[in-house]
């Protein structure tokens, strides 16, 4: 223990606030250079993921601001005036206005927040405009998983949050050191960790969205409705993934996973778009075999359409199935969702076609690609059947030198004759889109079918990976007595594309992802690795919803789950979790520590006790020490020498723990007296 | 009458005695309540809820949450950083009216824990602290830290600091927590010292004032230093070859008694009388000279020192008050 020593009136040490200063409040101190760099950080972190979706001039002006700041920090310089902040301000809020033609809704909504907390540095003069900043902070960073929600985000938000915290406990107090500070904060995460943990399991569920929906809440990239040539080539590039499944016993054949998507109907000669349909009926499977059933985890695309295997007859969400077989669910997917479907790989689809529907699908645009045209009418003038047609076609492609490639040469007004007859490079739009054009031109009832085919098996989580490169577009030509017969001219040049992925099937030049090609194993296993961990926290922690929730309680033991009684759970829970950390937090606070001198004094007494020299209740230490002196001479030295230390620790001054440890290990070795 | 009702509630929930010993913080004497910042946050995390449940943002439910229960766990350390403090009032040394009081405090922080951004200020109409007159200080682990408490005295008599407010928002300004502190240490306070008032020389023989009015000639030797004696007298040169604190002694001056008597003094009021009498003992004692005070409820008789002036003024400082005891 230490003590300071004051003399009348001799200048007071330590304590004492400094005369100029005297006495001061310490919430409205001056913002100090380090707090300020901690809160620049913490807004630059916080900021600077969005960096690449702000307009540039918006991130270079929030750039400009910090930096300005940091260097008025540094300098010691006056802030700037404030006509010339309401200037900026104006500015910057009319150059978003213009930028997204309005201030609300998310992009501008976050870009504005954006270019307020860097404006707001230019008036941080109290703590009261720190802790705005602090909470600024704290808000900008939920504004970051509209964009990303993924595990590398969330870590990256967790070091953000220390450091904010750690900016956030300077603010009070400014005397502390940073890295006891850091160790505050880490310690405050580390416990709020477990409490939030059981907030998120236990906190009711409400399916939003609570207020309209913005229509901008979420970036999709996937299938469009529409298919031109380089549509899907383009999709090609993209590694992102689309859906995920598991198989739940049986597997297709990879050249069977073919996942329907849009199902387009009209051609304008260049793209094929679904057309307007007023049919309502409902599809007629007849013959269906071969069961498959799976789940599927897709990704957001802000589209109504699920995928599914051809054909489906049973879905787990209410969606529909409609009189072209493509599932359609209620609203536009715009969060992960998950669903259970099964498929018939074997099926006789819509055997009996509705008039109107075999017209749409002859339908042509005449004045285009006269070529294609003829080429077709003189399949169909020699007389053949459908699926005779079908074969010609095929061979067609087969025989004439096409490539598949993922960079076609442009085509001109006629695509499809310039494809069949000059170029014949082309990606599967283009051969899915002239292969259709010849059927209809054949008289061929035919369409054509987009969507995904095959995917990557991560057998580490056992289960396939459909990623946006590996978008498809095949053919269905109706045949009366087969009805919808799926055929896929890609097939024809390329059969490897049905087999494996899209690499085995094009020139090693081609400009695909660096994962369509095929890197070398090891990268691939931790490529699969990381998906698995991706896909269980999309499954478990982004897709924990009211559903998940409640599967969840119940495979725990809770039983008729109602939201009052989770609630009840919650608070429990967490109230239970802080009264442990109460009692481990003060424990060793209230815990006397002098006890522990007592306990050993009372252990010696034992001894002496069991010699025959019990201590008097009235016997104080020193006098008890005294007696056993006169009664045990051999005793003497030890024993006042320990009845001393016991009075100093115990009544003194002397709190030292070295101290203390002392005395006990000499009571320890005081000998045994019988 | 609201007014009345929460008085009377306070009156109740914060009822303290005044301690006299040390005074551990327990439970039961630790307050706490959320600061404005905290109502604050809570609106904000309100606010991101709200964002969470309408954009189906799972990560933001954890961001959320996390802020929440590191604002809640705040709270518990902010209630650790007062407790288990043991406080004991120490000394308060007489000032002269107008000057301010330093009133000792021992905080001494038994734990290993080290307490941050403690606040110490006298306690106001509401229950929470005036934010002007605020000290605030850390109490390292393991220490005891002598904090001296500032009061300006204004009137001469007993001077004591009324119940202090001990309070900390620490570590993150969410939570107010608190402790009421009020011991009876008590200053004394001397009345203010007249300028321009010279010595009463009417039943001073011219002589011996004179002759007392020595330098360091007289320098008889030197003694341990007691406290409360003059800084002036204090051997710094011993002090600075360690020493030890040595004062400086000089020979009494032989002679008759200098009387200083309230009748003497020809101010009109009480006050000014005493606050002349004030500065008649420092001048006598800080002139060597021999002098008795003489009150109307008692005299001293002639005699010098450091402690005898202590005694005069004392005497000074308390006379005719109510509450002038011992």
């Amino acid at each position: 223990m230490q003590r300071t020593l004051f003399l009348l009136n001799a200048p007071h040490p330590g304590h004492l606030p400094p005369a100029g200063e005297g006495i001061y409040a310490p919430s409205f101190t001056a913002m100090n250079k380090a707090l300020t760099y901690g809160l620049l950080l913490s807004v630059l972190m916080v900021i600077a993921p969005h960096a690449d979706h702000l307009p540039l001039w918006v991130s270079a002006l929030c750039s400009a601001l910090l930096l300005w700041r940091a260097w008025l920090t540094y300098s010691g310089d006056p802030l700037p005036k404030r006509w010339l902040l309401m200037l900026l301000t104006f500015a910057g809020t009319a150059g978003i206005f213009i930028e997204f033609r309005t201030l609300f809704g998310r992009e501008a909504g976050v870009t504005l927040l954006m270019l307020l907390a860097a404006l707001k540095f230019m008036e941080l003069r109290a703590a009261r405009d720190a802790m705005v900043l602090v909470y600024l902070a704290c808000f900008i960073i939920i504004t970051n998983f509209f964009y990303s929600q993924s595990i590398p985000t969330a870590l990256y938000l967790l070091v953000t949050l220390i450091v904010i915290v750690t900016t956030w406990i300077h603010l009070q107090a400014q005397s502390i050191a940073l890295k006891q500070r850091l160790r505050i904060a880490a310690i405050l995460l580390m416990q709020a960790i477990p409490l939030m943990l059981i907030l998120f399991v236990l906190f009711p569920r409400v399916e939003g969205p609570l207020w309209g929906l913005p229509q901008d809440a979420f970036a999709s990239s996937g299938l469009d409705e529409e298919m031109s040539p380089g549509s899907l080539s383009r999709l090609s590039l993209s590694d992102a993934v689309a859906f995920r499944v598991n198989y739940a016993d049986k597997v297709p054949l990879r050249n069977q996973m073919y996942w329907r998507g849009p199902v387009l109907w009209e051609f304008d000669g260049r793209t094929w778009t679904p057309g307007i349909t007023t049919l309502t009926k409902t599809p007629e499977f007849t013959g269906l075999d071969q069961q498959i059933d799976y789940t599927v985890t897709l990704e957001p695309h802000n589209k109504k359409w699920l995928f599914a295997l051809d054909m489906p007859d049973n879905v787990s969400v209410p969606a529909t199935i409609s009189y072209d077989f493509r599932l359609l669910n209620k609203e536009p997917v715009n969060k992960r969702l998950r669903y259970v479907a099964r498929s018939n790989l074997v099926y006789r689809a819509n055997l009996q076609e509705a008039a109107q529907q075999i017209k749409r699908a002859l339908k042509l645009p005449m004045q285009f690609n006269p070529r294609a045209q003829q080429l077709a009418a003189g399949w169909r003038s020699a007389g053949k059947d459908g699926a005779e047609i079908v074969g010609i076609a095929l061979s067609y492609f087969r025989q004439q030198g096409f490539q598949y490639t993922l960079e076609p040469p442009l085509l001109g007004v006629n695509s499809v004759d310039d494809f069949l007859f000059e170029t014949r490079q082309g990606f599967c739009e283009h051969y899915a889109s002239s292969f259709v054009f010849l059927m209809r031109a054949a008289n061929v009832p035919a369409r054509v079918v987009t969507g995904y085919l095959g995917g990557e098996f991560n057998d580490y989580g056992n289960y396939y990976i459909v990623r946006q490169s590996d978008a498809h577009a095949w053919a269905e030509v109706w045949l009366a007595g087969q009805g919808w017969v799926r055929v896929d001219p890609t097939g024809a040049i390329a059969p490897a594309r049905l087999q494996g992925s899209l690499s085995a099937s094009l020139p090693n030049n081609a400009a695909l992802p660096f994962m369509a090609r095929n890197p070398p194993q090891w990268l691939r296993d931790l490529r699969l690795n990381w998906d698995t961990l991706a896909n269980q926290w999309n499954q478990w922690v982004l897709g924990y919803d009211s559903e998940r929730q409640f599967a969840f309680l119940t495979r725990l033991g809770m039983e008729s789950i109602t939201w009052q009684k989770i609630a009840l759970n919650m608070m429990a829970g967490v109230g239970l979790v802080i009264a442990l950390f109460a009692l481990f937090m003060l424990r060793h606070l209230f815990a006397r520590e002098r006890d522990k001198v007592q306990a050993a004094w009372l252990k010696l007494c034992r001894k002496l006790a069991k010699a025959g020299l019990p201590r008097a209740a009235h016997e104080g230490a020193q006098d008890y020490a005294a007696r056993i002196a006169a009664a045990r001479p051999e005793l003497a030295d030890a024993m006042r020498d320990l009845a001393a230390r016991y009075g100093a620790l115990r009544y003194g001054a002397l709190s030292d723990e070295r101290a203390q440890l002392e005395f006990i290990r000499l009571i320890e070795k005081f000998p045994s007296l019988i | 009458m609201l007014t009345a009702l929460k008085q009377k509630f306070r009156t109740w929930a914060f009822r303290r005695t005044v301690e006299t010993g040390t005074v551990t913080l327990t439970q039961r004497s630790i307050f706490i309540v959320p600061t404005r910042q905290g109502f604050a946050l809570a609106f904000v995390l309100v606010l991101m809820l709200l964002g969470d449940i309408n954009y189906n943002l799972s990560l933001g439910y954890v961001l959320t949450f996390l802020l929440t229960m590191v604002a809640v766990m705040s709270m518990l350390h902010a209630f650790r950083n007062l407790a288990h403090i043991e406080i004991r009032a120490g000394r308060a040394d007489p000032v002269f009216s107008g000057e301010t009081a330093h009133f000792l405090l021992h905080f001494n922080n038994r734990s290993k824990l080290p307490r941050y951004q403690l606040c110490l200020a006298q306690t106001g109409e509401s229950f929470r602290a005036a934010v002007n007159g605020t000290l605030s200080f850390d109490a390292p682990a393991l220490q005891d830290t002598e904090i001296a408490f500032p009061v300006t005295a204004t009137r001469r008599g007993w001077l004591q600091t009324g119940r202090l407010t001990l309070y900390t928002r620490f570590p993150l300004g969410l939570f107010y927590a608190w402790s009421y502190l009020h011991f009876d240490t008590r200053c004394l306070v001397y009345p203010e010292p007249m300028s321009g008032a010279p010595l009463p020389s009417g039943n001073s023989p011219e002589g011996a004032g004179k002759r007392s009015i020595t330098g360091d000639d007289d320098f008889a030797g030197l003694r341990k230093y007691i406290a409360g004696d003059a800084l002036p007298r204090i051997d710094w040169k011993a002090y600075a070859r360690e020493r030890g604190l040595q004062v400086k002694q000089f020979t009494t001056p032989l002679g008759e008694e200098l009387w200083l008597d309230i009748s003497d003094a020809p101010d009109r009021t009480e006050e000014e009388k005493l606050s002349r009498m004030t500065r008649w003992v420092l001048d006598a004692e800080m002139q060597g000279l021999r002098y008795g005070l003489r009150l109307p409820d008692g005299e001293l008789p002639g005699s010098n020192g450091i402690a005898h002036r202590d005694e005069c003024l004392r005497r000074i400082a308390l006379f005719n008050l109510p509450q002038a005891g011992q």
